[in-house]
């Protein structure tokens, strides 16, 4: 059967730590990162890749449209 | 399969809308007026109407919309931006012309300018950031505050008796025969953007079909003001802002009821 794999790209230094990707990630594939970006957040990365469905709900719901969102289909 | 490989252009599935620019927005981490840009660029990139949209930019923390995305604008005084969206399209009447707004600039300072525009009834289309405080001048009480809700001006909590109460403003522009199309609507989840995004790309179709005045309330936080994490903020909302400003549609009299 296909399985849908998904990865994201965040721009981390246009990211402003909000959390809001990490609230809207129904896979928990995002975490803060330890680092700070130069404006001094922290900013959203993968943690948990493998998990990602390339659903888009984190690009959505991210105010500052920092999140490209991949997808494809494994057969 | 490695991240490298899912990592193509050709299995790009969503990406910054093209006309939102580079420049860092000057909102609060998690704001809703970012999310409201969003969507508004990606709707006019997909009706392909970029080059034929005049925006007005209000008073109030989206002042400097015009910075963020690359459309015509104009830049209002302290909520008249309807009536410079009916001049405008009476003008250029084949733009799509619409006017994006908070609380304070819709509600209170330019209420007037709001309620003759919907009474007029130019095909113009309204977005209206309803976070129900003065986000921009540090977090005062707008007519929109909610009963008991505290702001910098009402630091006890909003008092009906003192202050009366919260202004449902759209629910008033509903009445007026100028509105072809009033909704109400959210931002705080990817399935609430959806709908948004239809909303809105519902009153533009309207807007260039000619069909009156539309309104697109959304329904929104001020995690800053409201003095909330952005995730709290989103909660606090549906607790409380949703009770008094419930979501969905409020008059649809265009003969398509696709957004719902
Ligand atoms: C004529 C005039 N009166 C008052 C102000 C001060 N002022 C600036 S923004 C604002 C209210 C903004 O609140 P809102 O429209 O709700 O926008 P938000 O910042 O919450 O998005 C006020 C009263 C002004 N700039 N011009
Ligand atoms: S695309 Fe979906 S699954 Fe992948 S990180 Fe974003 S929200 Fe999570
Ligand atoms: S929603 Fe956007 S700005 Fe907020 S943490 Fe995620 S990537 Fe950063
Ligand atoms: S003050 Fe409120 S409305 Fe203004 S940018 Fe900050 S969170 Fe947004
Ligand atoms: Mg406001």
């Amino acid at each position: 059967m296909a399985k849908i794999k998904g990865a994201i790209v965040v721009n981390k230094e246009r990211c402003k730590g909000c959390r809001l990707c990490v609230v809207a990630c129904p896979a928990k594939v995002i975490a803060m990162s330890k680092q700070v970006n130069s404006k001094g957040y922290n900013y959203a990365q993968m943690a948990n890749e493998d998990a990602c469905v390339g659903c888009a709900s984190c690009g959505i719901v991210c105010p500052d449209g920092c999140i490209s969102v991949y997808k494809v289909k494994v057969d | 399969m490695t991240i490298e490989d899912i990592i193509k252009p050709e299995n790009l599935v969503y990406k910054k809308p093209d006309i939102m620019n580079d420049r860092p927005m000057h909102y609060c981490p998690g704001c809703s007026h970012g999310v409201v840009h969003k969507l508004i660029a990606e709707v006019l990139e997909e009706m392909d109407i970029v080059e034929d949209t005049i925006g007005i930019t209000p008073v109030g923390c989206a002042v400097f919309a015009y910075n963020y995305l690359d459309i015509d604008w104009e830049e209002a005084a302290h909520g008249r931006a309807p009536a410079m969206a009916v001049a405008i399209k009476r003008l250029r009447p084949n733009k799509l012309v619409f006017t994006y707004q908070g609380d304070g600039d819709l509600a209170a300072i330019g209420t007037a300018e709001t309620i003759h525009a919907c009474n007029r009834g130019d095909s113009i289309t309204i977005i209206f950031i309803n976070n129900g405080i003065y986000g921009m001048t540090g977090g005062q009480m707008a007519p929109t505050t909610l009963e008991g809700m505290k702001t910098a001006t009402c630091p006890y909590g909003r008092n009906t008796r003192l202050n009366g109460y919260p202004l449902k403003i759209t629910n008033l522009l509903k009445e007026l025969d100028g509105t072809c199309y009033v909704t109400r609507q959210s931002v705080h989840t990817a399935a609430a953007v959806r709908k948004a995004k239809k909303a809105i790309r519902k009153a533009f179709e309207n807007n260039i079909n000619q069909k009156g005045v539309s309104v697109v309330e959304i329904v929104s936080t001020c995690n800053s003001g409201w003095k909330l994490s952005p995730e709290k903020a989103n909660e606090w909302m549906e607790e409380n802002m949703f009770p008094a400003y419930p979501l969905g549609d409020l008059k649809d009299t265009t003969g398509d009821n696709q957004a719902k």
